[in-house]
C-alpha cells in the first residue's frame, strides 16, 4: 500500500493548480455576478488539455487516470465551481461514455471536436416528470428512414446552450436508448435557461425535440442500453461531484482561515477563539476524510473494480461535507460572509447544488441501501 | 397554566395575516429583485398601526406588547423576510431603545412618530472593526456647548438610508471603556454632516437596505442623549435583548412557510408513480420540521410572555434567536431538498427563503455571541465570569 501521489500525479496537480489559481480564480466573482459562462477561460483550458482529460494519449488526449482526473476537478472547484461543473459534465458524462460505448466511427467523428474545444458536451436525461425516477422518461425515438425521430422535452440540462454535442436519452422500440445529438440538428431547440441559486455560470436549459432526425449511426450502444450507459456515466460523475465538493470545501476553509486571522475582535484575531478553531478543525477533519474516500474510490476505478456503490457514498458524503463546511465557514465570516464581495457567499450557494445535481442525496441513500440489501437477497424499491 | 392566545391577539393575528397575504406576499419576489420594500407597503402597515405594535397607545403604539410584536414578526417572516427586517429594525431596536430609555419629551418627540410610522428608525452600533466586539467602536461624540459633535462611520446599518431617526452609539469618554464611556444619541438624519456611504450587496434580505452611515461633524443637541450619559452600552444591550425574541419569531414564520411549501410540493410531485410525500426520506424530514417548529413556537411565546410580565428574560431571548435561526436553517434547507432541482431555481420562493434565512444566524449578535450570552448567564450565579 502506497498512498503517495506518483511523480506524474504531483506534476499534474501542480500544473492544474497553477492554471486554476492564476486564470480561473480571479474570474469567479465575475462569472457569478454576470451569470455568463466563462467562454474565454474554457477556450484557454483547451490548451491545458482539460477538455481531453480522459481521452487516451494515443488519440492525443491527456489520458489521465481517474485519480488524476479527480485532482483536476478538485483544483477547478477550488478556483470556481461553475467552471468545474461545466468541465465535469463534458468529461464525465459525454467524453467518457463515448469512449466506453462509441463505435470507432463515432469516436473518430466526435472525439477530436470534444477534445480540442470545438464541441462542449451536455447530458440530456432529466425530464419534467422524470427526475429522481429516470425510468419514467417519455421522450421518444421512433425509427424513420435510417434515422430516429426524437420527440420530447428535457429540462435542467447543464451546458445546454453551450453544448455542441448532447448525449440524449429517449425511449426507442427496444427501450431507453442513448443518442449523440448535434446542436444544430433541425427540430432541436434550446429553450428556457434556469435562474439558479448558485452555479450561475453554468447554463442550465430546457431542450425541445420536435421530430429531430438523428442518423441511426449516432445511436450510442444498442437500443435499450441507454439506462446502463447513463448509470455508468453517472457513477464516474458522482465520484467527480465528490471531487468538486472537496475543492469547494477546501476553498471555503481557506477563505475562513484567512478571514479569521485578519479579522480582529475583542483585541485579537478571531482565530484565537476556541469556537472558531473548532469550526476550522471540524472542517479540516471532514475534508481529509472526504479526500481519502475519493482516493480509495478512484483507486477502485483505476484498477478496474466496480465502484458504483462507492461513488454513491462519495456523492452523498462529499456533498454534505461541502454544504456543512461552507455553511460554517460563512459563519466564521459573520456579517461579511453574507456580502457578495466575499467569495464564501458564492461558495455557500454553489456548494448547495451538490446535494441535488446528478442524483439527490436521497437517491444516493437509496442506491447504497439497495446494494446492501441486494447482497442479502432482498430487492428494495425506491 | 393557560397556553391559549386571548381573543384580542387572535383577532390581531388575523388582521396581520390578511395584511401580509394581500399586501406583502404578492410583492415579496419584486422586493427581493428590486432591493426595496415599497414605501406604499410601509405606509399601509403604518395605517394599520403595525409600525408601533409593542408600544403603549399613549406613545402612538398599539399596546400589543412583546406578544403582539412577536405575532407581527412571525407573520411577516412567513411571507417576506425583507419586510420583516425593515419593520423589525424599526420597531425592535430603533424605537425600542427610545421606549426603554427615552425621557418623556424624547418619547413624545421621537417615539410617537416612529410608532405611528410617520418616521422610520434605524439603530447604529456596528462599525467596520466592531461587530461582535461592540465595545470597540471608534465613533466619537464630543461636547461643544449645548451640543455634541459626532464623527465616525457605522456599517451594516439596516434601514440606514431610509431612516428619519437613527439611534447611534458613540464614545464619549475613551478612558472609561464600554461601561461609562459609550453614550447613545438620537440623531435626525437630515442633520448636516450625516450621509450614506456604500450600500451592501447581500445574499438575501435584499429588499432591506444595509447601509454605511457616515457622521462628519454631526451636531446633536444635548437633549438628544438617550438614557444616562455614558450608559449607552446598557441601552443597546437592553434593546438587543428584547429584540432577540422577535427575531426568533420571524424565524418561526420562515420555518413555518418552509414546512407549508414543502408539504404542498411533496403532495403534488409524483415520482415512481406516487407523490414523493409518501416516501419516508421525505415525510421524516417533514415530521422533523414540524417538531422543531412546535418547540420554537413554545419558546418564542413563553419568552414574549416573560418580557410582557416583567420577568428576567435575557437568556431566554438569546435562546429564541439562537434556536430560532438554527431551526429556520434546518427547515428551509430540508424544504429546498424536498423540492429537488426546483428548490435551486430562482423561479420558486424556496430559493429566496433559503438565501434570506442565512442572515438570521448572523445578524443582531451572531449565534456565537448568543452562546456567550447564554453561558454567561448560566455561570454568573456561581461567580464565574465567562470571557468572550
Amino acid at each position: 500500500m502506497d498512498l503517495r501521489l506518483s511523480e506524474e500525479q504531483v506534476m499534474f496537480k501542480k500544473m492544474f493548480a497553477d492554471f486554476c489559481t492564476k486564470e480561473i480564480r480571479p474570474k469567479g466573482e465575475q462569472i457569478d455576478q454576470s451569470e455568463e459562462p466563462p467562454l474565454e477561460l474554457l477556450q484557454k483550458a483547451v490548451a491545458q488539455g482539460f477538455w481531453a482529460a480522459l481521452v487516451p494519449e494515443a488519440m492525443e488526449g491527456c489520458g489521465l487516470d481517474i485519480y488524476t482526473y479527480m485532482l483536476l476537478l478538485e483544483e477547478l472547484a477550488r478556483a470556481d465551481l461553475s467552471t468545474a461543473l461545466i468541465l465535469s459534465v463534458h468529461n464525465s458524462l459525454v467524453v467518457k461514455p463515448l469512449l466506453d460505448h462509441g463505435t470507432e466511427e463515432q469516436k473518430e467523428r466526435y472525439l477530436p471536436a470534444l477534445a480540442f474545444g470545438e464541441m462542449l458536451g451536455a447530458f440530456a436525461l432529466t425530464e419534467p416528470g422524470a427526475g429522481s425516477d429516470v425510468t419514467a422518461l417519455t421522450t421518444t425515438a421512433s425509427r424513420h428512414d435510417g434515422h430516429y425521430l426524437l420527440n420530447g422535452t428535457k429540462i435542467w440540462v447543464s451546458n445546454g446552450a453551450l453544448a455542441g454535442l448532447l448525449l440524449t436519452f429517449a425511449r426507442a422500440e427496444g427501450g431507453i436508448t442513448a443518442f449523440l445529438v448535434e446542436r444544430d440538428t433541425p427540430g432541436l431547440k434550446v429553450g428556457y435557461r434556469e435562474k439558479t441559486l448558485g452555479l450561475r455560470g453554468v447554463p442550465c436549459n430546457t431542450l425541445y425535440f420536435d421530430h429531430a432526425a438523428i442518423p441511426a449511426g449516432n445511436r450510442l450502444g444498442a437500443e435499450g442500453q441507454g439506462l446502463k450507459i447513463a448509470l455508468g456515466a453517472l457513477e464516474l460523475s458522482r465520484l467527480g461531484i465528490g471531487a468538486l465538493a472537496l475543492g469547494g470545501a477546501e476553498r471555503a476553509l481557506e477563505e475562513a482561515v484567512r478571514f479569521s486571522i485578519e479579522h480582529i475582535q475583542f483585541g485579537g484575531p478571531i482565530a484565537l477563539k476556541q469556537a472558531i478553531q473548532n469550526y476550522i478543525a471540524d472542517a479540516k477533519a471532514r475534508i481529509e476524510a472526504l479526500r481519502c474516500l475519493i482516493l480509495h474510490t478512484a483507486w477502485l476505478a483505476d484498477t478496474g473494480q466496480s465502484f458504483g456503490q462507492q461513488a454513491s457514498i462519495v456523492k452523498l458524503f462529499g456533498s454534505r461535507v461541502a454544504y456543512e463546511v461552507s455553511h460554517k465557514m460563512l459563519q466564521v465570516h459573520g456579517g461579511y460572509g453574507y456580502m457578495k464581495e466575499y467569495a464564501i457567499e458564492r461558495y455557500y450557494r454553489d456548494c448547495r447544488s451538490l446535494e441535488i445535481i446528478e442524483g439527490t442525496s436521497q437517491i444516493q441513500q437509496f442506491l447504497i441501501a439497495r446494494d446492501l440489501y441486494r447482497a442479502e437477497g432482498l430487492e428494495i424499491r425506491p | 397554566m393557560d397556553f391559549s392566545f386571548p381573543k384580542e391577539y387572535q383577532l390581531f393575528r388575523r388582521m396581520v395575516r390578511e395584511f401580509c397575504e394581500s399586501e406583502v406576499r404578492p410583492l415579496a419576489r419584486v422586493i427581493d429583485r428590486e432591493h426595496r420594500v415599497p414605501h406604499e407597503t410601509i405606509k399601509k402597515a403604518a395605517e394599520l398601526g403595525l409600525m408601533g405594535v409593542p408600544f403603549p397607545q399613549k406613545y402612538g403604539g398599539m399596546g400589543g406588547g412583546e406578544i403582539g410584536y412577536c405575532i407581527l414578526a412571525e407573520e411577516l417572516g412567513r411571507v417576506c423576510s425583507s419586510t420583516a427586517t425593515v419593520i423589525g429594525a424599526h420597531i425592535g431596536i430603533a424605537a425600542m431603545a427610545i421606549y426603554l430609555d427615552g425621557t418623556e419629551a424624547q418619547k413624545q418627540k421621537y417615539l410617537v412618530p416612529l410608532a405611528q410610522g410617520k418616521a422610520i428608525g434605524a439603530f447604529g452600533l456596528t462599525e467596520a472593526q466592531a461587530g461582535s466586539d461592540a465595545a470597540a467602536i471608534k465613533t466619537t461624540a464630543v461636547r461643544d456647548g449645548n451640543h455634541f459633535v459626532i464623527n465616525g462611520a457605522k456599517v451594516f446599518i439596516t434601514n440606514g438610508d431610509i431612516a428619519d431617526i437613527i439611534v447611534v452609539m458613540a464614545v464619549t469618554d475613551p478612558s472609561l471603556g464600554a461601561y461609562g464611556g459609550i453614550t447613545a444619541f438620537i440623531v435626525e438624519t437630515d442633520t448636516p454632516g450625516f450621509s450614506i456611504g456604500s450600500l451592501e450587496n447581500k445574499m438575501g434580505i435584499r429588499g432591506s437596505s444595509t447601509a454605511e452611515c457616515v457622521f462628519q461633524d454631526v451636531r446633536v443637541p444635548k437633549e438628544n442623549v438617550l438614557g444616562q450619559f455614558g450608559a449607552g452600552f446598557l441601552t443597546f444591550m437592553k434593546s438587543l435583548d428584547i429584540g432577540r425574541a422577535s427575531l426568533g419569531a420571524a424565524c418561526l414564520g420562515g420555518a413555518q412557510a418552509a414546512l407549508e411549501s414543502a408539504m404542498q410540493w411533496a403532495r403534488a410531485r409524483e415520482q415512481f408513480g406516487v407523490p414523493v410525500a409518501t416516501k419516508q426520506s421525505v415525510y421524516f424530514m417533514i415530521a422533523d420540521m414540524a417538531v422543531e417548529i412546535e418547540a420554537l413556537r413554545s419558546l418564542i411565546y413563553r419568552t414574549a410572555w416573560m418580557i410582557d410580565t416583567g420577568q428576567p428574560h435575557i437568556m431566554e431571548a438569546a435562546a429564541c434567536k439562537l434556536f430560532g435561526s438554527e431551526v429556520a436553517h434546518r427547515c428551509i434547507n430540508k424544504a429546498l431538498q424536498i423540492h429537488g432541482a426546483l428548490g435551486y431555481s430562482r423561479d420558486y420562493e424556496i430559493e429566496r427563503g433559503w438565501r434570506d434565512q442565512r442572515i438570521t444566524e448572523i445578524y443582531e449578535g451572531t449565534n456565537e455571541i448568543q452562546r456567550i450570552v447564554i453561558a454567561s448567564n448560566l455561570f454568573r450565579p456561581y461567580g464565574l465570569r465567562i470571557p468572550t
